[in-house]
């Protein structure tokens, strides 16, 4: 059975994401059970690729060192596994269409549902091009998930109506990474997907701080950030883990109390 | 087996091509689609095209009967499509003042590139000059060391050059570099792509705006001889200057089209970028197509001494010319290139780009295998002035610029 809806059983949900294998799959595979006990309601688990296009520098960075660390799609499988066995947390992968297409579309999907994991990302397969690979997840339980962006304007109604899982609102132009402020009007996007469908809503993109967390998550169902994490991971290496869940304790405190509280 | 594609996408060339591409520039290319199909019918439009790329490119391009290479081989008759000889010394020319010239009518102000060697930058920076229009162009850090004149051209015709140093430092990730900093300035800004790659529908704006080589190949040579040439040679990295020379040939069934990929230090190693030789089907840079790529479709660094087809990907018409067998892909060495380099120096007087380069090398290992009465047509994509510090180098001077 897929767990995404769980994850926002919990009040307002903390989505961290990781770049597994950055510094290591030996600590991806103590960091994620560890950001789950720390209150994390969904993790995304990025699966490195060579030129990850939609991704600013702090990420791209992690991927190259998750790469040259010896990460490859199929001892991420076995790592999935590995922390599955510890925790039930959600859990989505996120990476790009070719990492996907080029291991076998069925053969990635199916290995990821008896994985354990409950979603698939793909920040470079847009509403017109899901199908390929949304079919395939339907078909074997793994929700695929779909982004909106603060472009998509006339497309969110078509996106949202066919979304599975959760709709990923993308908060700011340009690629992931951190940012001061965040002007996009999330609470709108958020109001026209469910206008079409009942369905959880999380953003991403920029978001860093408790305090930017806790106004998102005034109108979002969930809060999702990545390069912040990433940063910690960067910066204490394999020694990440307290730094890490530190800020997922507070982050899930922040989205819970609300932006008078943080 | 490949599952098949979304029933919604566009821009398909058999199973390859569509919109593989973050949400966010959706938009921006459907806005690109609907402007491009409203003036490509568009009289006005494509009278100030054909006027531009008469009088500021220098159009048509000659088509020369290189008599020496000719006798030399002492097989089929070549001749050189000469679009070396337009403004800024290469093809891409033709695509930046249509793709300019569209961006201006949708009301953009500013234009953003990527380069390899640096034609396709020198070129989009000419026409935003000549359209008073911002520039700023992306440029791996190992290519702005390989191609240092370019990089000064495009700053003197007042654009910004970004290094990229992520990556491998070249052309693929001076796309990816692109396509990021567009995510990020959309309204006023037109991507303008070199290459017939990336999402719909670049590759057929491209094409399109290249075809006019094969229009006017077609046009010269029944001028000339009266009849279509038995084949056309042209050189791809991403293949625009091949569509270009091939397009209007697609329906002539007789006439072999023929692609060189850059084999660097050959296919049987991994310095190379012969996409079709060593690729296999893949989805980046907003396209399905053929890609250099490991088994877990990390795209695979690759190498050519040629900076303008040192790309690990090929446009997806051509990856579907090559799965029906309309046209067929060589792969040609470092050392084959430049060898060509200089005997085309040497017996025509024309150094040619070291991208055509490649397609001299196919032309000269065919030509005399066909007989006297059968005609090559080979298009010198670019000017070679760009290589030769580089080609020096290689040849063990110390030169440079």
């Amino acid at each position: 059975m897929n767990k995404i809806a769980d994850a926002f059983k919990n009040g307002k949900a903390f989505i961290p994401f990781v770049t597994c294998g950055d510094p290591s799959l030996e600590v991806t595979e103590r960091l994620v059970p560890a950001m789950a006990e720390a209150g994390a309601d969904l993790i995304e688990l990025g699966i490195p690729f060579s030129d990850p296009t939609a991704e600013g520098p702090v990420i791209q960075e992690a991927n190259i060192r998750a790469l040259s660390a010896g990460a490859t799609t199929d001892k991420i499988f076995d790592t999935a596994v590995k922390i599955r066995r510890k925790s039930s947390v959600p859990m989505v992968f996120m990476t790009y269409a070719n990492v996907v297409y080029s291991y076998g579309t069925e053969r990635f999907v199916k290995n990821a549902v008896s994985c354990g994991m409950d979603g698939l990302i793909l920040p470079d397969v847009p509403f017109e091009e899901k199908e390929e690979f949304a079919a395939v997840c339907r078909r074997c339980g793994l929700g695929f998930i779909s982004l909106i962006a603060p472009t998509s304007e006339d497309r969110i109604a078509r996106i949202a109506a066919s979304a599975d899982g959760f709709v990923y609102c993308v908060s700011s132009l340009g690629v992931t990474g951190v940012r001061s402020r965040i002007t996009t009007d999330t609470g709108k996007m958020v109001s026209l997907v469910k206008e079409q469908q009942d369905i959880p809503c999380a953003v991403g993109f920029g978001i860093s701080t408790p305090e930017q967390a806790a106004q998102i998550a005034v109108t979002a169902d969930g809060v999702i950030v990545g390069s912040a994490i990433v940063k910690l991971c960067a910066r204490y290496g394999k020694e990440c883990i307290p730094y890490v869940t530190d800020f997922v304790r507070a982050m899930k405190q922040a989205v819970t109390a609300g932006p008078d509280h943080s | 087996m490949a599952m098949e594609n979304s029933p919604g996408s566009k821009g398909r060339f058999g199973i390859h091509g569509g919109q593989y591409i973050p949400e966010t520039l959706m938009n921006a290319v459907n806005e690109l689609e609907e402007a491009y199909n409203k003036y490509k019918e568009d009289p006005a439009f494509q009278a100030e095209l054909t006027e531009l790329l008469n009088e500021y490119a220098g159009r048509p391009s000659r088509l020369y009967y290189a008599g020496r290479m000719t006798e030399a081989l002492g097989g089929a008759k070549i001749y050189l499509k000469r679009e070396d000889l337009n403004h800024t010394g290469a093809h891409k020319i033709n695509n930046c003042l249509g793709q300019v010239l569209l961006a201006k009518r949708m009301g953009k102000t500013r234009v953003i590139a990527e380069t390899g060697a640096g034609q396709h930058g020198v070129a989009t920076a000419t026409v935003a000059a000549l359209f008073g229009m911002e520039c700023e162009i992306y440029m791996g850090v190992k290519d702005i060391e390989r191609q240092a004149l370019n990089v000064y051209k495009m700053r003197l015709l007042g654009a910004k050059v970004h290094p990229v140093s992520s990556g491998t430092g070249t052309l693929k990730d001076a796309v990816s570099e692109t396509m990021r900093e567009w995510t990020s300035r959309i309204d006023d800004t037109h991507y303008v792509l070199g290459s017939c790659m990336g999402p719909h529908p670049f590759p057929t704006i491209v094409r399109d705006f290249q075809s006019v080589i094969s229009k006017e190949i077609k046009e010269q040579l029944l001028d000339k001889e009266g009849r279509l040439p038995d084949a056309v040679i042209a050189c791809v990295g991403g293949g625009s200057n091949a569509i270009g020379a091939f397009y209007h040939f697609i329906q002539d069934k007789d006439v072999r089209l023929i692609g060189c990929e850059a084999a660097g230090r050959g296919i049987d190693t991994f310095e190379t970028a012969a996409t079709i030789s060593t690729g296999r089907e893949g989805i980046f840079h907003g396209m399905k197509s053929y890609f250099c790529q490991d088994e877990y479709g990390q795209i695979a660094p690759v190498y050519s001494i040629s900076a303008g087809l040192d790309y690990p990907g090929i446009g997806p018409e051509h990856a579907y010319l090559h799965d029906i067998g309309r046209a067929e892909y060589v792969a040609v060495t470092d050392d084959k290139a430049v060898d060509a380099f200089e005997y085309l120096s040497r017996t025509e007087g024309i150094i040619p780009a070291v991208e055509s380069a490649h397609a001299v090398a196919c032309a000269m290992k065919l030509a005399p295998k066909m007989d006297r009465d059968r005609i090559i047509v080979i298009n010198i994509s670019g000017r070679g002035d760009k290589d030769c510090a580089a080609i020096a180098r290689f040849r063990g001077e110390d030169l440079h610029e």
